[in-house]
């Protein structure tokens, strides 16, 4: 069947073949000349938008995609512009970014850390991408922001409300302008308070990962400060698109309201779940039954219809807002687009602006560069008042508006409405508080790659 | 050469050929060209060209030699994963107690799980086998994955933190993986003109292992105990009949494609050090059976063209988005562009599981060999076309 011919002559000519293969790899080593990864050196510069284009946030990153290609088309002088005549740093001129037109590559996160990593990897390495942007789940941009800083490019992280994508995860290569789980509960918990009193006993549902982990965590800390009473907390699978299971408990439990740590899909059939099973009209310890949806956005507003009618929640920015920054991107998204633009829109366009103002501002692609100058950087005019991009975490500090599902909506777009627009005073916590990592959480070594 | 027949050693010679080459086979257009969206050699996508060649080898080994159908190897692929990066946050970055753990661990849960599997056979197997990787993903996704015994890591991945233990980690070796100080991500650029082409390090390790393996693949497939898993396939109960136990033959089987799946999943995350829970989803062990059965089931070189094939569509097609379509069509009509864009649309992006569904049946329908039957049609067609004439006025009678 199989014959032998092993020769000492044979081995030993194998084992010097052998040692040269695996010498041979060693050659490679050298680097390239260039002084940071992807410097772009032609006339344009590429930019990697990783969004889901499928899965659970399909919809939030569709709309991503949407303000993405508007803000190229303003970087690039193309359409009236939008924020860039409102924002307070006037560095960009409508030529691209440093003079180098601005193009990009798109990807599909498939709300998968794996199909992310693939993606922004196959943009860095093969599109010369040299800066990632995008994600619509924490635990997708905490990967992606793991990556980016191995392989020496920035990550804009887009909609993503984990505490620890600035906290524990928190890396010199990433920024985040988006909200997170602390700031929802610390601007939430007053409000709910003011409504619903304070001796009220919450039932948590929670999107089990790392959002909706730190999401609860910090909604259950904010509300039992005010005197609630978290009865129980139950994890519910990402990929879940049933929830009766988990809502029929809820009515023995003795809970008098329901937080519901969900979003986009999710947040959708969980909430149709509670209010088809009539928990809204539901009386208990002598008070009404109240569901709270902490993170909220006018997409998942839309999907749920007439059940949002009167349920809080919080959110990073709405498109009613009447200052100067958000009416001249509403102007544009709308007149490109038809509609007006999400939450996740708007941070991602924002995000864009933010990179190519940074690099204008430091005259240069080199990461660190970059990082240095949106290290403490104070701007206003992008839709949140005046904000601050903290050096010692990469986290945007703004306000934070609690909104409420419009009882009398006047259009299909008109579903929520602004309760309170919190100050950013009252949202900022220390960089080393401990939801957030703690004294251990350090942004590392910033890195400029190859 | 290597105790192989003629035809053996040149299929080997090939694959190394092939795979020793890639950075520029699978380069073909300049950079700069608007055919560079189909360039595929780029580190990330040819390091997993390899992987997932592995990994279709080794479920060659229990599918195409035994016949059973094992719908949860990426269960193992997901444990080797897990298995490495744990040896990174702990122990060192150094990628061979890393890969060799994988192997290990995957080889454990593969005999626990084929000892349990593989009293059955048939649809029921597969739906056993079925069962433990869902319950693995399940495990990994949630159960071992909460804030107070964290095994896993979840949705997000299990990943290295610069607060780890990392024991045998020095400041003079790279803060990736690496093989003995050679990073796994450090690339060399050749630029020939208009080409470029890079060669990457941790890409040539996977490439020397994916020789390795098929070498070894070949020697199981010609060997006694390959022979003996032929038997099973073709006729268990005769084998039963003749005095032979079959259930060790399958077992091992069962254990050696396990172990396969664990090194391919220790290469990815020696690759890129994360391991997330969606690799032991069933759509994954899914993806392996499409592969094998896509390339050519009980072929020794179909499995590797097959998983070539489905990876090329995952992150090429996937990247082609509307801007791009306009731009190849933009010398047609404005009316004519926007229609056939239209058309294109559902096909790429996001839509790229449609066209692979497509080839897909048009393959099984056409191909049942699979890609090395067509290869072999095409080899054939190619060796008659001189002597068509000649074959017709020669025809025998049957008798």
């Amino acid at each position: 069947m199989s014959k032998s011919n092993f020769t000492r002559r044979g081995v030993l000519k194998t084992g010097a073949v052998a040692g040269a293969g695996l010498a041979l790899p060693t050659i490679f080593t050298a680097q390239s000349g260039h002084a940071f990864t992807n410097d772009p050196t032609g006339g344009s510069v590429t930019l990697g938008f990783n969004v889901p284009q499928t899965g659970p946030y399909a919809d939030e990153g569709a709309d991503e995609l949407r303000a993405y290609q508007l803000a190229v088309e303003h970087l690039n002088g193309e359409g009236d512009s939008g924020m860039l005549n409102t924002f307070t740093s006037k560095e960009l001129q409508g030529n691209g970014i440093l003079g180098k037109k601005v193009e990009y590559v798109t990807g599909d996160t498939q709300t998968k850390s794996d199909a992310a990593r693939a993606s922004a990897k196959s943009m860095i390495e093969k599109d010369g991408a040299i800066m990632i942007t995008g994600g619509s789940s924490s635990g997708v941009a905490i990967a992606v922001q793991g990556l980016c800083q191995e392989a020496g490019v920035i990550f804009m992280a887009g909609l993503t409300h984990s505490n620890d994508t600035t906290g524990k995860d928190r890396k010199a290569n990433g920024f985040r302008h988006f909200f997170n789980g602390y700031m929802s509960g610390a601007a939430l918990a007053p409000v709910l308070k003011n409504i619903y009193g304070d001796d009220r006993k919450a039932y948590h549902l929670t999107a089990d990962y790392t959002w909706g982990w730190t999401q609860q965590e910090s909604i259950a800390a904010a509300t039992e400060a005010l005197g609630w009473e978290t009865v129980n907390n139950v994890l519910t699978p990402l990929a879940s698109t049933d929830f009766s299971s988990y809502i029929a408990p809820v009515l023995n439990s003795g809970a008098d309201v329901l937080v519901l740590n969900h979003y986009g899909g999710n947040m959708v059939n969980s909430l149709t779940n509670a209010v088809q099973f009539g928990l809204r009209e539901k009386v208990v310890n002598g008070k009404d039954f109240e569901i709270v949806v902490p993170l909220y956005s006018r997409l998942m507003a839309k999907g749920a219809g007439a059940n949002v009618k009167g349920i809080h929640g919080s959110t990073n920015w709405h498109w009613s807002l009447q200052d100067e920054g958000s009416k001249a991107f509403v102007k544009s998204f709308g007149t490109k687009y038809g509609f007006p633009p999400s939450q996740a829109a708007h941070t991602c366009y924002v995000q864009t602006l933010l990179y190519a103002d940074a690099v204008t501002r430091a005259g240069s692609f080199a990461p660190c560069a970059v990082a240095e100058a949106l290290e403490g950087f104070e701007f206003d005019g992008l839709g949140n008042g005046k904000t601050l991009y903290r050096a010692e975490d990469h986290q945007c500090f703004k306000d934070v508006l609690v909104v409420r599902g419009k009882e009398n909506p006047t259009s299909e777009f008109d579903l929520l409405e602004v309760v309170e627009v919190t100050p950013a005073a009252q949202v900022t916590y220390a960089p080393d508080h401990a939801m957030f990592g703690g004294a251990d959480a350090s942004l590392g070594e910033c890195n400029n790659g190859a | 050469m290597l105790g192989l027949n003629n035809k053996d050693t040149k299929l080997l010679i090939a694959v190394a050929v092939l795979t020793l080459l890639a950075p520029f086979i699978l380069n073909p257009f300049p950079a700069d060209s608007a055919m560079a969206q189909f360039n595929a050699g780029y580190p990330d996508l040819m390091q997993r060209f390899v992987i997932f060649g592995i990994f279709a080898i080794g479920f060659n080994i229990l599918f195409g030699l035994t016949g059973y159908l094992s719908f949860g190897h990426a269960a193992f692929l997901g444990i080797g994963s897990y298995a490495a990066v744990w040896i990174f946050k702990l122990f060192t970055y150094n990628v061979v107690p890393a890969i060799a753990l994988a192997v290990i661990m995957a080889g454990l849960f593969s005999v626990v799980i084929g000892y349990v599997s593989l009293r059955r056979s048939g649809i029921y197997f597969s739906i056993l086998t079925l069962a433990f990787a869902q319950m693995s993903f399940a495990l990994a996704y949630s159960v071992l994955s909460n804030p107070k015994f964290n095994l896993t890591n979840g949705e997000t991945g299990l990943q290295v933190y610069s607060g780890d233990l990392q024991m045998f980690h020095r400041d003079s070796l790279p803060d990736l993986p690496h093989l003995f100080g050679l990073s796994m991500r450090s690339t060399y650029n050749l630029d020939l003109g208009a080409w470029s082409f890079s060669f990457n390090a941790g890409y040539y390790l996977c490439a020397i292992v994916l020789m390795l393996v098929f070498y070894l693949s070949i020697r199981i497939f010609r060997s006694p105990f390959g022979l003996m898993l032929r038997a099973i396939k073709s006729n268990q109960t005769r084998m039963s009949y003749t005095g032979l136990n079959p259930r060790p033959h399958t077992l091992a089987a069962f254990v050696i494609s396990g172990m396969y799946a664990g090194l391919a999943g220790g290469l990815m995350a020696a690759m890129d050090p994360l391991a997330g829970a969606e690799r032991m989803q069933w759509t994954a062990s899914g993806e392996v059976v499409l592969m094998t059965i896509l390339g050519g089931t009980g072929t020794l070189i179909g499995p590797v063209l097959g998983a070539g094939f489905i990876k090329y569509f995952e992150n090429i097609f996937s990247k082609i988005n509307d801007s791009i379509l306009h731009e190849w069509f933009a010398f047609l009509p404005d009316g004519l562009e926007n229609f056939m864009v239209f058309i294109v649309h559902p096909f790429i992006g996001k839509g790229w599981h449609l066209t692979l569904g497509i080839l897909f049946m048009l393959v099984v329908i056409f191909l049942p060999g699979g890609l090395v039957e067509g290869g072999q049609r095409i080899g054939k067609w190619i060796k008659n076309r001189g002597k068509a004439k000649d074959s017709g006025a020669t025809t025998e009678p049957a008798e």
